[in-house]
């Protein structure tokens, strides 16, 4: 049985549908990306699937408890950790770990083993007299993990985890959370690093509460399998967006860093057009060359088409 | 238990690593208590008093002496009517030494007092006080009449022991009036009042601060800081969570008022005539309705800001205003009057008093240990049905 089944979940707050119909499955073990822009109803399924939050309708499983029917044994069952980090800040580390092994039931012994573990995990051995208040943002951000995983739940949910890390801690974050898979545990995390949902199995792409696309990136990918993209590098991105935006042989563009990225309709054949539409209008081209679809590309396409 | 007590060990060390706090819980009422308790009994026990006795006869000389023996004057200059030895010769000279503050009182025999009282006349005495501080005057003015209608009486008993035989009837009715003038008043202990003013005082300000402040704002902090979502997503009931959290509170809130009490005791005067365990349950009910209250309103409040003002709506307020505490309650208008059967420091009040002064029985104050009784279980009932309720 996989590790977390949702099925037509559906959460309105009054009228309006926060999470609309959503039907997923996570495996045991895996890394499930959740991405979606703000809104979108992210972390509003993650409270659902947490026991935090009835669903209006649909159901859920998680480690094969029903949510809706037994959500304090689905509890006792997932690690959450939020963006954030919700750590009590004038305690120590010590204390931290000690309040929520003591809330998660954990007794003396296990709590000592597992404080050890935590310690050893998130880097934090020797300054566990440290509060919690005064740790550098990476550090916070692994001692919530830790916090969040002290009774060795086989379901993680982390809500946005890396926001406001610096790059060096998220790939540091990203390792414990390859290492937790490995170890068996399913990992659920919403994220809106693009860039981060590529360390995950399978992705769910969410938009106004439905899901949009769901599938492997090398999957996803695969909505541009019969398009081709092109990126174009020019010194003047902005006015080459303007001239080929409703240019027939164009689909669409976006800017991507310093260079546009144009969704072609008939593929290769159109770059020669493109590239004199842009010459000839005085906009110096300098590239303009095909490249395989991004997530980036993949997400706002498979957004504009849920519409 | 164990995760009840993991909350509450949690926020001990939370309290602990916050000065604020812990000043305002323990240290603000037993301060405010040893200031007022030290300035008071300085104030009220030397009185620095100037004598201008113009009569100089053995009734003028024992009024004085009734002064001084009272404990609560100490005589620092005579301000003699007789030129010969005079120091200070004339009554300007007493202004001086007011204007100075060498003294804060003048005691103003007339001249003729003895003979006066010794055929019962009566006799007016001056009493001069510094009034720039008009709680310690008014203290001082009641010692002062007491001491000299005791003295007026002493005059008139020993006046009728003369009289009888000499005057005739009529004599016997002059008797029966006191021969020194006094403004009648009741005698009382000001410092015995300052305690029962205090004490009931500092022990709402308690509730109120370490009840129903520090648990909402504490409450609130979490909504706000998002650690309450975090702990949600435990295996905690809410009830655990909550009984976690103001167990700690209610012990300090508990220290800090018998602390108030026994302090008071000490350096009060103040009197235990009751049990002290139904004092600590009165007292217990009392905070438990106060925490109750703060519940209540971290399950309303979403910001410590609000969560502050409700308080000061909820708790400081009527708990100064409609307890009686400050304005007797029968002297409010009706519908105020209406309004104090839902204050519980209006029920404390009398609970407390009949407990420390009286050592009356239960049965004195039934009533107010079940009316204490009822808010306590109705806000917290309120409380725990919304706070269960956003709990999940
Ligand atoms: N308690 C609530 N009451 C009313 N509306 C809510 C409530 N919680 C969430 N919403 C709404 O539901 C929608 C989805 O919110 P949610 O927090 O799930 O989005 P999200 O995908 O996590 O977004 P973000 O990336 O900004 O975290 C939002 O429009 C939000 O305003
Ligand atoms: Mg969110």
């Amino acid at each position: 049985m996989n590790a977390i089944v949702v099925k037509d979940l559906t959460r309105r707050f009054g009228d309006f549908a926060a999470v609309d119909r959503l039907s997923f499955e996570v495996a045991k073990g895996e890394i499930f990306g959740f991405l979606g822009s703000n809104g979108a109803g992210k972390s509003t399924t993650i409270r659902m699937l947490c026991g935090l939050l009835k669903p209006t309708s649909g159901s859920a499983t998680v480690d094969g408890v029903d949510v809706s029917r037994d959500p304090e044994a689905v509890k006792q069952r997932i690690g959450y950790m939020s963006q954030r980090f919700s750590l009590y800040e004038r305690l120590t580390v010590d204390q931290n770990i000690s309040f929520f092994g003591g809330i998660y039931g954990l007794d003396r012994t296990r709590l000592d083993a597992r404080r050890r573990f935590v310690l050893d995990m998130a880097g934090l051995a020797g300054r566990e007299r440290l509060r919690a208040a005064d740790l550098a943002g990476g550090w916070r951000q692994r001692l919530a993990l830790g916090c969040a995983i002290l009774h060795e739940p086989p379901v993680v949910f982390l809500d946005e985890p890396t926001g406001g890390v610096d790059p060096v801690s998220r790939r540091e974050f990203w390792r414990l959370i390859d290492h937790l898979s490995a170890s068996g545990v399913t990992v659920l995390v919403t994220t809106h690093y693009l860039d981060e949902a590529e360390h995950c199995n399978r992705i769910a792409i969410i938009h106004a509460g439905r899901l949009a696309a769901i599938g492997t990136t090398a999957e996803l990918k695969q909505v541009f399998a019969d398009r081709t993209i092109v990126e174009i590098r020019t010194s003047n991105a902005v006015e080459a967006m303007r001239l080929i935006e409703r240019a027939p042989d164009v689909e669409k563009t976006s800017v991507f860093g310093t260079s546009v990225h144009a969704v072609l309709k008939h593929g290769e054949r159109d770059v020669d057009g493109v590239k004199a539409r842009l010459e000839h209008a005085g906009v110096p081209v300098a590239s303009i060359e095909p490249v395989p679809p991004s997530l980036e590309d993949v997400f706002l396409d498979v957004v504009e088409e849920a519409g | 238990m164990r995760k009840i007590a993991a909350v509450a060990r949690k926020e001990f060390r939370q309290i602990a690593r916050d000065p604020r706090t812990l000043m305002t819980l323990l240290f603000v009422p037993l301060f405010v208590l040893l200031l007022y308790g030290y300035a008071l009994n300085f104030d009220i026990r030397h009185i620095r008093l100037a004598v201008d006795d113009r009569d100089r006869t053995p009734e003028s000389r024992s009024l004085v002496a009734a002064f001084v023996n009272s404990g609560y004057f100490d005589l620092v200059a005579a301000v003699d009517a007789d030129p010969k030895k005079a120091v200070v010769s004339d009554r300007p000279a007493a202004t001086e030494l007011m204007d100075r503050n060498d003294v804060r009182a003048v005691l103003v025999v007339p001249n003729g007092l003895g003979r006066d009282v010794r055929v019962g006349h009566r006799v007016d005495v001056q009493v001069l006080l510094n009034g720039d501080n008009s709680n310690t005057a008014t203290t001082v003015m009641a010692y002062a009449t007491t001491i000299i209608r005791t003295e007026g009486l002493r005059y008139a008993a020993r006046a009728a022991a003369a009289a009888p035989a000499a005057n005739g009837p009529g004599a016997s009715i002059r008797v029966a009036t006191p021969l020194v003038t006094v403004e009648p008043r009741v005698w009382y202990n000001p410092q015995l009042r300052s305690a029962l003013f205090l004490v009931p005082g500092l022990i709402a300000y308690i509730a109120m601060i370490s009840a129903v402040i520090s648990t909402a704002l504490s409450i609130v902090r979490e909504k706000e800081r998002g650690t309450m979502e975090q702990v949600r997503m435990a295996p905690l009931g809410a009830t655990s969570f909550v009984v976690g959290k103001v167990v700690p509170y209610f012990a300090i809130s508990l220290l800090s008022a018998v602390g108030v009490i026994v302090v008071s005791m000490i350096l009060f005067d103040l009197p235990m005539r009751g049990s002290w365990l139904l004092l600590l349950a009165a007292l217990s009910l009392f905070l438990v309705g106060a925490l109750g209250l703060g519940l209540l309103i971290s399950s309303v409040a979403e910001t410590q800001q609000v969560a502050f003002q409700l308080a000061l709506l909820a708790s400081f307020l009527p708990t100064l205003m409609l307890s009686g505490f400050i304005f007797p309650i029968s002297s409010m208008p009706r519908v105020l009057q209406v309004i104090t059967y839902a204050v519980p420091a209006r029920y404390f009040l009398i609970a407390l008093r009949s407990i420390v002064l009286k050592g009356a029985g239960v049965a004195a104050y039934a009533l107010e240990l079940g009316a204490l009784t009822t808010f306590a279980i109705l806000v917290l009932t309120l409380a725990s049905v919304r706070l269960r309720r956003q709990w999940t």
